[in-house]
């Protein structure tokens, strides 16, 4: 997910600090300046990304349900294999070279890297292909690299 | 609050419980702050006609920012270089989920003192949910 402008604000470092459960002080604002993002804030520059297909977008079609399981069933928008929406998050990797922090306007650049696959005993055939995000800086400064690997299952991975 | 690496061996651990009894509505938090939508993990319906899944399911990337604060408690703010996981089951509602780190090296590198951990965050039936490695930058 390409992103040309990611502004990191105290406000969503705040409400990320909440979703994963942390009360630590540095993520809460008390306008002492010294609140710093924390270790995988940068994954929310979904929320800047135009295209980001996780995301419901006015006057598009929605995969998720509604008056049916599937606003886009079959139209090939969701449940192809196993997990829907895209498959599932194999792994992340984060290398920080600083760590972002409220008033800082980052970038995202990403590249493929490579794909794989592997046959698995609880999911069929799992096809896993890699993303490599640079995070940059106002100043074009690299402040974090971000590697992830999806994964594509040829059905619903078993309990 | 930082660490010290002169007071820090090799094998030492830091665990904490990061999640007990996780709720549906934290789910739907995670993915409102982050901005993924994904319907797997909100949608009942969605999950269980559609993708095949018994119920909704956590974000991998709740897990590795919950853990995330384990880390973060254990070495201090801003301190990690290098954080990186696999997420090897998945987690689902009602889990409770504890991470620990082990310190594998303490080490140099130019003016840095640098501490490797290993990861894993576990369920409560045992099941690891991911596994990974850390390093950070500590005090000398």
């Amino acid at each position: 997910m390409a992103v040309e402008r990611f502004p990191v604000e105290a406000s969503h470092i705040m409400m990320f600090a909440r979703s994963i459960g942390d009360p630590n002080p540095v993520y809460y604002d008390d306008g002492e300046g010294d609140v710093i993002a924390p270790p995988t804030f940068v994954q929310a520059s979904a929320q800047f990304d135009p295209d980001y297909f996780l995301r419901p977008k006015v006057g598009e079609k929605w995969f998720g349900s509604g008056r049916t399981p599937s606003g886009t069933a079959g139209s090939g928008g969701g449940g192809d294999g196993g997990g829907g929406g895209g498959g599932l998050h194999a792994e992340q990797h984060f290398t920080y070279h600083r760590h972002p922090r409220p008033g800082d306007v980052l970038t995202a650049e990403v590249r493929p890297g490579e794909s794989w696959e592997k046959e698995s005993k609880r999911a069929g055939k799992l096809h896993f292909s890699e993303t490599i995000t640079e995070y940059r800086d106002q100043n074009g400064e690299l402040v974090v690299t971000a590697r992830g690997v999806g994964v594509r299952t040829e059905r619903p991975v078993d309990a | 609050m930082a660490l010290s690496a002169s007071q820090m061996q090799v094998g030492d651990t830091h665990s904490e419980v990061v999640a007990d009894d996780l709720t549906r509505t934290q789910i739907v938090m995670y993915a409102g702050a982050s901005g993924d939508y994904n319907p797997v993990h909100s949608d009942d319906i969605f999950v269980r006609e559609v993708a095949g899944y018994p119920g909704v399911f956590a974000h991998g990337m709740l897990t590795m920012g919950m853990t995330g604060k384990m880390l973060t408690n254990y070495v201090g703010d801003g301190r990690l270089t290098e954080y990186g996981v696999r997420f090897t089951n998945q987690v689902w509602p009602g889990d409770t989920l504890t991470a620990s780190a082990q310190v594998t090296a303490i080490r140099t590198e130019g003016d840095d003192r640098l501490v490797d951990l290993d990861i894993t965050t576990t369920n409560q039936d045992g099941a690891v949910v991911l596994s990974g490695k850390a390093t950070a930058k500590v005090d000398p």
